[in-house]
């Protein structure tokens, strides 16, 4: 909650900026309440892109946690739903409990490959993440078109996407959640995103082995003096990171659309990344800042529509205003009170897209 | 004298309504309506017919695919006469609207619904991009021609088809290089890759090359006129871009199409069902004007002209891609 003010003052920028352009920023307010909240399919669709931000901002922050920086939640992701695609389309005639079970586990799977892929190299070669994971970023974007364009394109779309999977494999049928929301996407994997918030909450407050991972990443020396080994945590944080991307997989795949759509996420590994920096990593913080990102996020399309001047790009400059205010926020509190967070990363305040 | 009055009042109201303008919706691609390619096409279609027919225009760009839904929807919410979505990645959020407003009027390029709504406006690139081949071979003295595509996906994969055989049709021996820039929409804004390629292609011994990569087209260009070899633009007239060096555009109207579809509505012509645009009614063609005349002469022209009359009369069957696929 220390960066509110931080958030209103980005706000109050970014609405200025927007005087400036000629838009009355009550107006530009008023669209964006309206596009959150304006019908059951808007706060749905707002709500779903949430879903994906909750994750991806977990995975890049518990991999702060550790002093590490994962910007490879965007792979991560896109390796996770291609994989869960792939198997589906590999095994169709599976069961209903067993077949969702399955692709769930695989979706684990392969997120956790490919976060712990960066983890091994920089354990034990001295790889730097950020490089292994941006790389990885484009070699998942890689086989996931070469699979697309090869194997699984859907016969009945010009779109570069797989057919859709089986109806065992998603949650589709038994959703109670998307009843509230008629035709809008969101779907079970909201409750699941928020229970894996807490649950995150809980892992680093109250567990022996989140209290280690926050230690390697304060001081990797010292805490390899307490007998901590940096290097199993290193590969565990930016496992469980690419385990939690794949969260925003699942929320696609399995929940919503059933296919893999090339392009389907639109940098939610990125935004992940200004989600986690406005909530200072705190778990819960990401929850409410999933939200803002969304409600911008969705925002941005409404505001193209409504106005003259606000186009898609326009809204980019107000998130990235809103972040900037955030991200004052944060160094004032570290200057004026002294608390020590993970310095190491917080030079790097990507916006919300690269 | 009050009775009058209010006749008059109710008059001027009925005409009033009778000149409401309609309403257009325009949701643009990813590659947005600067990029010199297939999106300005359509926006220019969109804008001529803002001019000449009097109609209200509003055009947005889609920030990512699930997006692409919501702005149909909000276009219809809004009562918009006619929404019309441009790119092949509309197609599901085009038939899903378009069901839910059936008094909404809807078109797509380069996609396929069948409501009783929605009008589907294709293209027959392959067509086109015979003759670009053709064309091309034809002022190849190295015998090697190149390709280049944007994204990686069957609609380029048919113009690539079509250029292929347009170049053996002219002569067998030629060698052609194809190059994709990649597979993420990315691809179709990414002109320094697509300069990459170019200069990679040329040093091969490539000297004419055909790109169809949307706004990543003038990396092409800028390599064509670096190496002094040609290149060929695609979608809109792109002859413009670097004179002398552009030895003719593919064009795709999707400018006509997309006028045409709002000049229908405005008639009470609209009809559903899908539009074909190809050689016959000018739908794809090759661009001629001041820029390449010195590039193309009379003669190269008439034999363009044969192939295009041949093509017509099926005399030349052209391979299309979608129904290699298919088989």
């Amino acid at each position: 909650m220390k960066s509110f003010l931080g958030f209103l003052f980005g706000l109050f920028c970014a609405l200025m900026i927007v005087f400036i352009a000629g838009e009355n920023p009550l107006t530009i307010l008023s669209i964006l309440i309206k596009s959150s909240f304006g019908s059951k399919y808007d706060f749905g669709l707002t709500l779903f892109y949430m879903t994906s931000l909750i994750f991806t901002g977990l995975s890049v922050s518990v991999a702060f946690k550790s002093g590490l920086f994962n910007i490879g939640a965007e792979g991560q992701l896109n390796f996770s739903a291609i994989a869960m695609v792939s198997f589906a389309m590999a095994y169709p005639q599976l069961g209903m409990p067993s077949s969702l079970l399955a692709i769930l586990f695989i979706g684990v799977l392969a997120g956790a490959t490919w976060g712990a892929l960066p983890g091994l190299l920089k354990a034990y070669r001295g790889s730097h993440e950020v490089i292994v994971t941006m790389m990885l970023n484009f070699i998942s974007a890689g086989i996931s078109s070469y699979l697309i364009s090869q194997y699984l394109q859907n016969p009945d779309s010009q779109n570069p996407e797989s057919a859709v999977i089986a109806e065992s494999f998603r949650t589709n049928s038994f959703d109670f959640l998307n009843q509230f929301f008629p035709e809008s996407p969101v779907n079970l994997f909201f409750l699941v995103s928020i229970a894996t918030a807490i649950a995150i909450h809980f892992f680093f407050s109250r567990s022996a082995v989140g209290y280690e991972m926050i230690a390697v990443g304060e001081n990797p020396s010292a805490a390899e003096r307490a007998n901590i080994s940096s290097k199993k945590f290193v590969v565990l944080s930016l496992t469980l990171s690419g385990i939690l991307a794949s969260g925003a997989a699942m929320n696609e795949v399995i929940g919503y659309s059933g296919q893999y759509k090339i392009g389907f996420s639109p940098e939610f590994g990125f935004m992940g990344i200004a989600v986690a920096l406005m909530s200072n990593n705190s778990p819960l913080g990401i929850i409410a800042n999933a939200f803002i990102m969304s409600v911008f996020h969705k925002g941005a399309s409404d505001l193209d529509i409504e106005t003259e001047t606000i186009t898609k790009d326009f809204s980019k400059v107000i998130q990235a205003l809103v972040l900037f205010g955030v991200g004052l926020q944060y160094y004032i509190n570290k200057s004026g009170f002294k608390i020590n967070f993970p310095g190491r990363n917080s030079k790097k305040k990507p916006k919300g897209n690269s | 004298m009050l009775i009058k009055n209010i006749l008059i009042l109710f008059l001027v109201a009925c005409v009033g309504q009778s000149a409401e303008k309609l309403k257009i919706g325009l949701v643009l691609d990813k590659g947005g309506k600067e990029d010199k390619s297939f999106n300005s096409a359509a926006y220019q279609g969109a804008t001529l017919a803002e001019k000449e027919l009097g109609i209200e225009l509003k055009y947005v760009e889609a920030t990512d695919v699930n997006s692409i839904e919501n702005l149909h929807r909000q276009f219809a919410k809004k009562k918009f006469d006619l929404i019309i979505g441009i790119g092949f990645a509309q197609q599901e959020a085009v038939k899903k609207v378009a069901a839910q407003n059936p008094d909404v009027k809807f078109a797509i390029v380069d996609g396929e619904v069948s409501a009783a709504n929605v009008r589907s406006l294709l293209f027959e690139e392959h067509q086109g991009s015979f003759l670009a081949g053709y064309l091309a071979a034809m002022k190849s003295k190295t015998k090697k021609v190149g390709y280049i595509g944007g994204m990686d996906i069957p609609m380029i994969r048919r113009f690539a088809t079509g250029y292929s055989a347009g170049v053996k049709h002219f002569d067998k021996s030629f060698t052609i290089v194809e190059n994709y820039i990649g597979i993420t929409a990315d691809s179709w804004n990414n002109p320094a890759k697509a300069k990459e390629l170019a200069l990679n292609q040329y040093q091969q011994g490539v000297d004419v090359i055909f790109v169809a990569a949307g706004a990543s087209g003038s990396g092409v260009f800028d390599a064509a006129e670096e190496k002094k070899h040609l290149a060929i633009g695609v979608d809109s007239n792109q002859n413009w871009m670097k004179p002398g060096f552009i030895l003719t555009s593919m064009l795709k109207r999707v400018d006509t199409a997309v006028y045409t579809t709002i000049k229908d509505l405005q008639n009470g012509q609209f009809t559903s069902g899908v539009v074909r645009y190809g050689l016959k009614d000018k739908g794809v063609d090759l661009a001629m004007d001041k820029h390449n005349e010195k590039l193309v002469s009379a003669d190269d022209i008439k034999k363009l002209e044969k192939i295009k009359t041949d093509i017509i009369a099926q005399k030349i069957t052209v391979p299309d891609f979608y129904l290699q696929k298919k088989k």
